[in-house]
């Protein structure tokens, strides 16, 4: 193998990982909180018809990836309200929000099927990105790249290292006991609900206005759902995120090396699919649930009263 | 160094709930520096009166004085800030975290960055004051029961409480960790702290307070001085009431082995081995009483004997028949009859009527005419059954749900009484019963008994235990520490065999 074989092979993988990962670190703040929200796909295709209707419009694609996390987050406050102040199935909300952002999108998107848009360009950074090798494949990507792999240490030290991130994680295992010692669950929830919105929202633009500079109908493509997998392969860890969102891209990626060695295309474009109905069928069995340290009240609507 | 000085003054109390009035103009004193027990029955109003000291309920009416001063307590938060902590029955711990993050989630005092190491240097210098012994990075979920519930009173501290109130705290725990617990609340107590005990064990309570008040059905029967009062005296304030403190056993003549289990191995639910090689054996006539704190497989055993657990490994024989892993419904046609821990969860259908309830394991023998129910015979075998156990319901037809706990229980064991099993399976039949209720129970039992019933009781009262066995068993982390003859046991040995320090050869 050349070193621009593997050069590219990174790349590729990187780029198919980041809107996992985004989508990723945002539902492990969700479901550490105790919401489980399944519709990441739906914010995800809101996030990205916004990002790529505003591009379009405005010729600035970097109000398109505002607006679309803005818009992703609004739209995750739909299933906070459900499931957090009416305490209705999650489940099913979830699935709603999905349902949803699928249609809507599909909708809202008709005008823009096959048009073309100003996409983010890719930045090299500096100094690190002349190392030879090791800049083409990390160091020259467009910024939300960046941002996505900057969110990870970030991300991991509030919820390790904070007053909000204990918080945070005492409201998704015993909210009862949270709200005994004064931390407000209903906002705690709210807000990690939001934040879960925010980044697929944002996974959303990345894929319209960056990954794939178009609007296809349905251009998710079901990563809502490999992000909810992912979720529990990385054990509701940040950093174990990173690893798996890119090993899941690396899955995705590699399809396009493999194909010219004989290997069905249906096969390979199976391959991230099926390791995501593998990871949901191991990770949603209660014991192996407790094992991995799933947030004990992952799914469960808090309410004072009942004991 | 008990000092006059009053840390906690509640004047004229006053809490309803729908239905009943739960506090009747309380009043309550404790001073600085004393251990004072609130006694009194289930639903006398002691962790009412208490929950509003600590902010949890509104009172309708009264005033509370903290060291002489008015207060106005409306949230958890304002009694912390007034030195008040309390220690529920249910710990409120998040276990996949460390002792440190637990005693510092929601403190005030945290700066946005938590500051771990600080923290748990201050816990080690309260932990070594009162001589507790924890270690601050274990997670809470590692932490046997009675350490979890120091845990619970660090907490307390570290938010500085100078008045801890703790809410049944020995119910969970075994004797020595009682006695542990105990020295730790006196040399509280000796720093000038004040501690109010809630509990309804009168040993408990003459072996560790300095005065005692006693409630009934929510107002102060008296408050007195230990000195000056006898285990007797309050159990009569307690019930109103003389209350008879030893069963008489039935001389009954035990019969063959009904219930047969040989190196039963059963996993809990998390996939861990609960029940671990236990032989065991009841025969007709004879009550097998079950000693151990709970969460010790002793659910677990239950479980599998009944059906609705399966076996690992290991026989269980009913009558010389192997019955291991058979369905529940076979072993109920058997005779076996299954009073469960769990009575609203899975003794009952609460949601059903009490009717439905009862005819819920015989109903069909209700049957009449292909599948349709005989209303008039399940009319009558229910009005018949709420006769026989004295349950207080309205009618049949109401839902189960409205009954209070003790009744709830005479369902169940009417339920399963009915059926004359030849094996019962009592587990916890009497727990968080009032003193009447669990007399009653206790009668029935005793009854059964007399009957021929093979009865296996498994109780964490060691006083039930030795008041209606006929021979002992004490289970400690699955294992069976020991079996012996109640005449010849006594608390301290079944107390060491509990917590695992004592083991009989078999």
């Amino acid at each position: 193998m050349s070193v621009e074989f593997a050069v590219s092979a990174v790349r590729t993988t990187i780029k198919a990982g980041t809107p996992l990962l985004m989508g990723t670190l945002g539902e492990i703040y969700t479901e550490r909180s105790g919401v489980l929200n399944l519709g990441v796909e739906g914010m995800m295709i809101m996030g990205a018809i916004t990002a790529f209707s505003v591009t379009a419009n405005t010729n600035d694609p970097w109000l398109g990836v505002v607006l679309a996390a803005m818009v992703g987050g609004v739209f995750s406050l739909i299933h906070a309200f459900t499931s957090i102040t009416l305490r209705a199935n999650q489940i099913v909300s979830g699935l709603a929000l999905t349902m949803l952002g699928l249609g809507l999108s599909g909708l809202l998107g008709k005008p823009y099927v096959g048009m073309t848009i100003k996409r983010i360009k890719e930045t090299q950074l500096p100094f690190i990105g002349d190392i030879p090798v090791l800049g083409p494949m990390l160091f020259r990507h467009d910024p939300l790249v960046y941002i996505s792999m900057a969110l990870v240490p970030f991300m991991w030290f509030i919820l390790f290292k904070t007053k909000a991130g204990i918080n945070i994680r005492s409201v998704g295992e015993n909210p009862a006991a949270a709200d005994s010692l004064g931390v407000n669950v209903f906002m705690t929830r709210y807000i990690c609900v939001f934040v879960g919105g925010v980044l697929s929202g944002l996974a959303g633009a990345y894929l319209s206005v960056v990954y794939t500079p178009a609007w296809i109908e349905g251009m998710t493509a079901g990563r809502g759902w490999i992000v909810i997998a992912l979720t529990i392969f990385s054990m509701w860890s940040p950093t174990r995120a990173l690893m798996g969102a890119y090993l899941f891209g690396g899955v995705s990626a590699i399809q396009f090396n493999l194909q010219p060695l004989g290997v069905s295309v249906n096969i390979l474009n199976m391959l991230p699919y099926i390791a995501t109905v593998v990871a949901l069928l191991v990770g949603t069995r209660e014991t192996v649930r407790k094992r991995i340290g799933a947030p004990s009240a992952l799914g469960l609507p808090y309410s004072r009263e009942e004991k | 160094m008990i000092n006059e000085e009053l840390a906690v003054k509640m004047v004229g109390i006053t809490k309803r709930f729908p239905g009943v009035i739960a506090n009747n103009n309380i009043n309550f004193e404790v001073k600085r520096g004393e251990i004072h027990s609130l006694l009194g029955e289930n639903g006398a109003g002691k962790t009412t009166l208490m929950n509003i000291l600590y902010g949890l309920y509104a009172m309708d009416k009264g005033e509370i004085y903290i060291y002489g001063e008015k207060v106005d307590i409306g949230s958890p938060k304002d009694a912390i800030k007034l030195g008040i902590g309390m220690i529920h029955q249910h710990f409120t711990l998040v276990p996949p975290f460390t002792v440190t993050e637990n005693i510092i989630l929601g403190y005030e005092g945290n700066n946005l960055i938590l500051k771990t190491d600080e923290a748990e240097k201050r816990i080690m210098e309260l932990a070594e004051k009162y001589g507790f012994e924890v270690d601050p990075r274990k997670k809470v979920m590692y932490l046997s029961v009675g350490e979890q519930q120091r845990v619970e009173i660090l907490k307390a501290l570290y938010r500085g409480a100078k008045i801890l109130i703790l809410d049944e705290p020995t119910s969970v725990l075994t004797p020595p960790e009682t006695k542990q617990l105990f020295n730790i609340l006196r040399r509280m107590a000796d720093e000038g702290k004040s501690v109010i005990f809630i509990s309804h064990k009168l040993d408990e309570v003459m072996e560790i307070s300095d005065r005692i008040t006693v409630l009934r059905k929510g107002k102060v029967v008296s408050t007195v001085s230990k000195d000056e009062t006898s285990k007797r005296e309050l159990a009569k304030m307690m019930v109103g009431r003389e209350v008879i403190f030893l069963l008489s056993r039935p001389e009954v003549e035990v019969g063959e082995i009904v219930l047969d289990v040989q190196g039963l191995f059963v996993l809990d639910d998390r996939g861990l081995t609960a029940v671990k090689n236990v032989y065991l054996n009841v025969r007709r006539g004879e009550i097998l009483g079950i000693a151990g704190v709970a969460g010790n497989g002793q659910k677990e055993l239950a479980e599998a004997i009944v059906g609705v657990r399966k076996a690992l490994k290991g026989k269980i024989f009913v009558e010389g028949k192997n019955v291991t892993n058979r369905p529940p419904y076979e072993l109920m046609s058997m005779g076996i009859g299954y009073i469960t821990e769990d009575r609203v969860g899975k003794g009952l259908i609460i949601d059903l009527t009490v009717k439905e309830n009862l005819i819920s394991k015989v109903y069909s023998a209700m049957t009449r005419k292909l599948f349709f129910l005989d209303k008039d015979l399940a009319e009558r075998y229910s009005k018949w059954l709420i006769k026989e156990f004295d349950i207080v319901a309205p009618s049949p037809e109401t839902p189960a749900k409205t009954l209070s706990g003790g009744n709830l229980q005479k369902l169940l064991l009417a339920r399963e009484l009915a059926i004359e099993p030849t094996l019962l399976v009592a587990s916890q039949p009497t727990r968080g019963l009032d003193v009447g209720a669990t007399e009653y129970i206790r009668e029935r039992l005793l009854e059964q008994k007399k009957r021929g019933t093979a009865i296996l009781l498994i109780s964490e009262d060691l006083e039930e235990i030795l008041g209606l066995s006929d021979r002992v068993a004490v289970m400690y982390e699955g294992e069976i520490m020991g079996v012996l003859p109640v005449k010849d046991a006594n608390i301290e040995d079944i107390g060491l065999m509990m917590a695992g320090a004592k083991r009989l050869n078999r």
